[in-house]
């Protein structure tokens, strides 16, 4: 098959989508300038011009309002943030009004806002420019979040996420712009709430969403290596959550490590957990662990981040903990985020 | 009397009455279990205002959303069954009285965060611009609003994208117990703040329907003819306390004395439509009279087919919170 980054799978989603339904445009601060969010928009711009690919001001509480009015009158709202923290500007109106909008007007039609938020991190991105809001948005009933782990799933998360009728977070995490992998040409959409076996295993389950199902196979070759054979789990979407995928490798292996890119207390790491631990109690033969960020905001120094970030080291020394292995014995790994080559 | 008069005054009288009618009951029965802003007092802004609007034009309010419900022709035994929260009520009793809706008769939607729905008849708006289609959004907001950044975001995006979209605030001195005086500068008025994003505005008697009406209907026309939005500020007081049915001036710590609410009802919106028309229509009080007998009657019927309606099937909670499964696996777990 033919072979796409990840973000030029986004941009293809996007012109795909934007041809096949009149009523999708894209919007965001500066989606139509040269960089086009990370290329991503570039393409839609080129081929449908302002009047579909539209600047806005920066203005994310009211934007995302505006979004919610457009969706209610039928169209397709699809915004997007170059920094997923702005996204917190625009909680009241995806939270308190698009999230309940079909349930608390009595199940007349939803408003289907798309939301694309990039996590920033890159060098130094620090406290507020490389967070993943994932955890905070998943915890609210009516919305869909996504965190495509692979180029195939940034399009066909984003391709279902057009075809909703449910509000839909995306959250792409900047490492991953530039990792390849095959990708259908046709717009086929990945359905909400099917993981995916990212790799099979034996020893011990690595459930993961976004970034970290990048590294988790990472510390999985590195562990193969050693004897241990991890199976890899990417979960696709946060909200709905493939409890029955989760369940069915803990089960098989009895041994659970959740990573993620945002802290553990009230988050996807936690929740993973809670859903084992209420589904298959028994199958866990060793305590939970969760890999994830120290409870601290992201620093920038870089030693500090380094140590902040969690990675395929943190995961394979994790597993490694499960199966009664040698830590000492993981070597130290470097360029942790994928395809990120600088600067910022 | 022309009809456009007649109109404007039966409005008033019928929101007047069922909204009386519904604070007597809530406060009586304690059976409406959902917190209910009356409009009472202040109803020629939504008679007024939506007049001027076409059925195909889409208004959204703010948490006192009844008088602009109905004055828009929202239904009104959907409304009196959402209060009761009964499944026949416009929301079946998910929304309760600060979400209403009624999408046949173009009103879009009520939201209890204050300047939630400015920005929604914003986007609205851009939709109508998209399609080409001469339709214009309305949003009825209060001073307390204004506050709120999304306010001033909603009018900047609104004018950069010249959106025909009418901003009403319904200025109505108070956010709960709160005075304009202690929230925002001396000096200064809520039209100024859309003067500075270039938008035109009016600033209005909220009291007088007529007058309302004749800025609403320039406003409508102007966003339908391509201009851009609008903005209104009418300026209102409401009689009853912030939300419920209940009077609160003189109360313990009030926040505003009895003499200043008189100052207000000798205002009546309804008596001073009747003043105005009376040299021509000396029939005028007996009209009035006539129609708050048929409101009242209205209103109460209405309460009655809300109290003989069903509640919800607790079976069907979780009803609305997603689309129907259609596409999914059904795999997963929301």
């Amino acid at each position: 098959m033919r072979k796409l980054t990840y973000w030029q799978a986004i941009s293809e989603a996007t012109v795909q989508c934007m041809a096949a339904d009149p009523g999708v445009f894209v919007a965001g601060e500066g989606v139509d300038d040269d960089k086009g969010i990370y290329g991503t928009t570039r393409a839609a711009y080129e081929r449908f011009g302002s009047s579909r690919v539209i600047d806005v001001p920066n203005s994310e509480n009211a934007c995302a309002g505006i979004a919610v009015g457009a969706a209610a009158m039928g169209r397709r709202p699809l915004m997007v943030h170059s920094r997923a923290d702005f996204m917190f500007l625009e909680m009241d109106a995806l939270v308190n009004l698009a999230a309940k909008w079909r349930y608390m007007y009595g199940d007349q039609g939803g408003v289907p806002v798309v939301t694309r938020g990039v996590v920033g991190r890159g060098w130094g991105q620090g406290a507020t420019h490389s967070q993943s809001p994932q955890s905070v948005f998943g915890h609210f009933p009516g919305l869909y979040v996504a965190t495509p782990a692979s180029p195939a799933d940034a399009k066909g998360l984003l391709v279902q996420a057009l075809r909703s009728e449910t509000p839909v977070l995306l959250l792409e995490n900047r490492g991953l712009y530039q990792v390849e992998g095959d990708v259908p040409p046709e717009p086929v959409p990945v359905p909400f709430g099917r993981g995916r076996v990212a790799r099979s295993g034996t020893d011990v389950t690595v459930v993961a969403a976004s970034l970290m199902v990048y590294e988790a196979e990472r510390a999985a070759d590195l562990l193969a290596r050693q004897g241990v054979s991890v199976e890899v789990i990417d979960v696709r979407s946060i909200r709905p959550l493939d409890d029955d995928l989760i369940c069915e490798s803990v089960a098989k292996t009895g041994r659970l490590v959740v990573a993620d890119t945002s802290w553990a207390r009230y988050g996807f790491a936690a929740e993973v957990a809670a859903v084992v631990a209420e589904n298959v109690p028994d199958a866990l033969r060793r305590p939970v662990r969760r890999v994830t960020p120290p409870d601290c905001p992201a620093p920038v120094s870089a030693p500090l981040e380094d140590a902040f970030h969690p990675d395929a080291g943190s995961i394979a020394a994790a597993c490694l903990e499960l199966v009664g292995g040698d830590g000492s014995a993981v070597p130290r790994l470097t360029g942790v985020t994928a395809g990120f080559v600088g600067p910022y | 009397m022309s009809s456009v008069q007649r109109r404007l005054v039966r409005d008033m009288v019928r929101i007047r009455c069922v909204e009386e009618t519904l604070a007597d009951l809530y406060r009586e029965e304690q059976q409406m279990r959902t917190p209910t802003h009356f409009s009472i007092g202040q109803e020629a802004t939504s008679a007024g205002i939506c007049a001027a609007a076409r059925r195909t034009d889409v208004v959204y309010s703010g948490h006192r959303s009844h008088a602009p419900y109905l004055a828009k022709g929202g239904d009104l035994d959907a409304m009196v069954a959402e209060l009761y929260g009964k499944v026949s009520g416009c929301a079946r009793g998910r929304g309760g009285s600060v979400h209403l809706m009624d999408r046949a008769a173009g009103f879009g939607g009520s939201a209890a965060i204050l300047g939630e729905m400015i920005p929604v008849a914003v986007g609205a708006a851009w939709a109508f611009a998209m399609e080409g289609a001469p339709r214009v959004a309305l949003t009825f907001f209060g001073d307390g609003a204004s506050e709120e950044g999304t306010f001033h975001e909603a009018l900047n995006f609104a004018m950069v994208h010249r959106l025909p979209v009418v901003f009403v605030c319904e200025n109505n001195q108070y956010s709960i117990a709160s005075p304009l005086s202690a929230r925002q500068p001396p000096g200064t008025s809520i039209r100024e703040r859309a003067q500075g994003y270039g938008m035109p505005s009016r600033l209005v008697d909220g009291n007088d329907v007529f007058a309302v009406h004749e800025a609403g209907t320039e406003a409508v026309e102007w966003c339908r003819s391509g201009n851009g939005p609008y903005f209104l500020e009418l300026v209102t007081y409401r009689w009853r306390e912030h939300v419920g049915p209940g009077w609160d001036h003189d109360q313990a710590g009030g926040y505003r004395p009895k003499s200043e609410v008189d100052s207000w009802i000798a205002r009546c919106p309804i008596r001073g439509a009747a003043d105005a028309l009376r040299a021509a229509d000396p029939d005028i009080d007996a009209r009035i009279d006539a129609w708050d007998a048929e409101f009242r009657a209205e209103a109460g019927r209405a309460v009655e087919r809300a109290k003989a309606a069903a509640f919800p099937d607790v079976r069907d909670l979780l009803d609305g919170a997603y689309e129907p499964q259609t596409h999914g696996t059904g795999r997963g777990r929301n």
